[in-house]
């Protein structure tokens, strides 16, 4: 493997256990580090926002992102439209820390994915299932995330590909060498990703969880079904506290299998984001690119 | 013997790893229950590693989780520590103050300044692999440090009694020699 491939892994190794938030101005930047965000995905509108105006999302300005850079020392991700490698250019060109190639914004080429590989900068993916995820680790993500409904606040989907994900994996550990052929076909995945699962029980990059996280409580159940780290998007400043919001889920995340602490954590959060049902949602982001 | 490693956020787990590929068993400390396990369950030969992962994370938990005081002073009273990455940075007189040691941040810059090395480490031998990953060094030692690594100028491994520190990781690679010195310490 690649150098720089192998260090793009390993910055997301260092983001495990951690949460990453979304904000859209430098002070919530500021407030998400000061309640213990691993990083935050600098973009212009949340996916709640980005669902109600509808119409065609893109990469936010660059002069806001490097406002977010100036504003926090911790890792500053953003968003590219998938496909879009010209928006990955410009991205790694003002030194963004990660590039998230995602659904949330308009895809722009319905049939290819970015040639990651082609790139210094790491990025990470959205995935439904372990095809996808593998298939994305393929062109070369180095971290991979649950395409759980963005915008939301309703957990279901990302809980939905957490389980999917987990139990394919189980299933490719139990096979014997001679069935991964097979598997690799029927997965449409590269036969040495397989091998890789089916020898390690786990995915060769971090995996977290994203879409959908409104509480502490959500968080720690992610977690607890094999999420390595969350990301939160519009449930921290779509909420009536967004300090206190933040810092809980970071600590909920830490403790997630201590039911105590998180009933604490939980105690006068104030109003959660309002958050759509799955059945409501006209528009359907994690279908986008699979 | 038990080594505790702090598990609030990061890569607690590979250094699990390297201890496990060490014979040595291992506790993740998350909470003030679980240091005030440790602490009983191990009167002797208590040892803690402080992992790489984002300090100020780190920062935010250790002191709502009560974890900050108790940790410091078992640090001052001779618990040997190891901190890698943000480990190092959490040591350092504006976190956790128990090392003499001024350190910048973020001083290779953003992810596409993390980079691969190859250098001999004082005291613990020669041609070791050193991963950087948006790595801190350490700019000025006190008197009663020992300077243990230096890249390019600039000093990226020390030991100050108890205190080991490394601006990169030896838990991500295969070399176990680094946390083999850090168990001397603690035996």
């Amino acid at each position: 493997m690649e150098d720089r491939t192998l260090l793009n892994r390993q910055l997301a190794q260092m983001l495990k256990g951690g949460v990453i938030m979304d904000v859209t101005t430098p002070e919530q930047a500021r407030i998400a580090e000061a309640a213990g965000a691993c990083a935050v995905m600098a973009l212009e509108r949340i996916p709640a926002d980005i669902r109600a105006a509808g119409g065609v999302s893109r990469m936010s300005d660059p002069k806001m992102i490097r406002g977010i850079q100036e504003a926090v020392t911790i890792p500053v991700m953003a968003k590219c439209r998938i496909g879009h490698f010209v928006e990955a250019q410009i991205l790694e060109a003002i030194e963004i820390d990660y590039i998230d190639e995602s659904e949330v914004l308009s895809p722009a080429d319905d049939v290819y994915h970015i040639d990651k590989r082609q790139f210094k900068v790491p990025f990470v993916c959205g995935a439904k299932d372990l095809g996808e995820a593998l298939r994305r680790i393929n062109e070369g993500a180095t971290m991979i995330r649950t395409k759980g409904e963005p915008g939301t606040g309703d957990v279901i989907q990302a809980v939905r590909h957490m389980r999917k994900m987990q139990s394919e994996i189980h299933r490719l550990t139990s096979m014997r060498e001679d069935e991964l052929y097979e598997a690799a076909k029927q997965l449409q995945v590269p036969f040495d990703l397989v091998q890789y699962v089916h020898d390690n029980g786990k995915l060769p990059v971090v995996n977290f969880a994203a879409g959908g996280v409104a509480t502490p409580a959500d968080a720690a159940l992610m977690m607890q079904l094999g999420a390595e780290g969350v990301f939160v998007g519009s449930g921290i400043f779509k909420s009536g506290d967004p300090v206190k919001r933040a810092q809980a889920i970071v600590k909920a995340v830490t403790n997630y299998q201590n039911p105590k602490i998180i009933a604490e954590l939980s105690e006068d959060l104030g109003e959660a984001m309002v958050g759509i049902n799955e059945q409501e949602i006209a528009l359907l982001m994690a279908e986008r690119g699979k | 013997m038990t080594i505790a490693i702090l598990a609030l956020q990061g890569a607690f787990a590979e250094h699990a790893q390297m201890l496990e590929a060490l014979h040595v068993d291992s506790v993740l400390i998350r909470n003030l229950e679980d240091w005030d396990n440790y602490i009983q369950q191990n009167p002797q030969h208590q040892g803690l590693i402080i992992p790489g992962g984002e300090s100020t994370a780190m920062t935010r938990i250790i002191r709502d989780e009560g974890l900050y005081e108790p940790i410091r002073q078992a640090i001052l009273k001779g618990m040997p520590v190891l901190g890698t990455c943000a480990g190092l940075i959490m040591l350092d007189p504006q976190h956790l103050n128990t090392m003499d040691i001024t350190v910048r941040r973020n001083a290779y810059g953003r992810q596409l300044g993390s980079f691969n090395h190859v250098a001999d480490i004082k005291s613990i031998g020669k041609d070791f692999p050193l991963t950087f990953i948006r790595a801190p060094y350490i700019e000025a030692v006190g008197p009663g440090v020992e300077v243990l690594a230096e890249v390019d100028g600039h000093i990226v491994a020390a030991h100050q009694g108890n205190q080991l520190v490394c601006a990169f990781h030896p838990e991500l690679t295969s070399d176990t020699r680094v946390h083999e010195f850090f168990l001397s310490l603690v035996k």
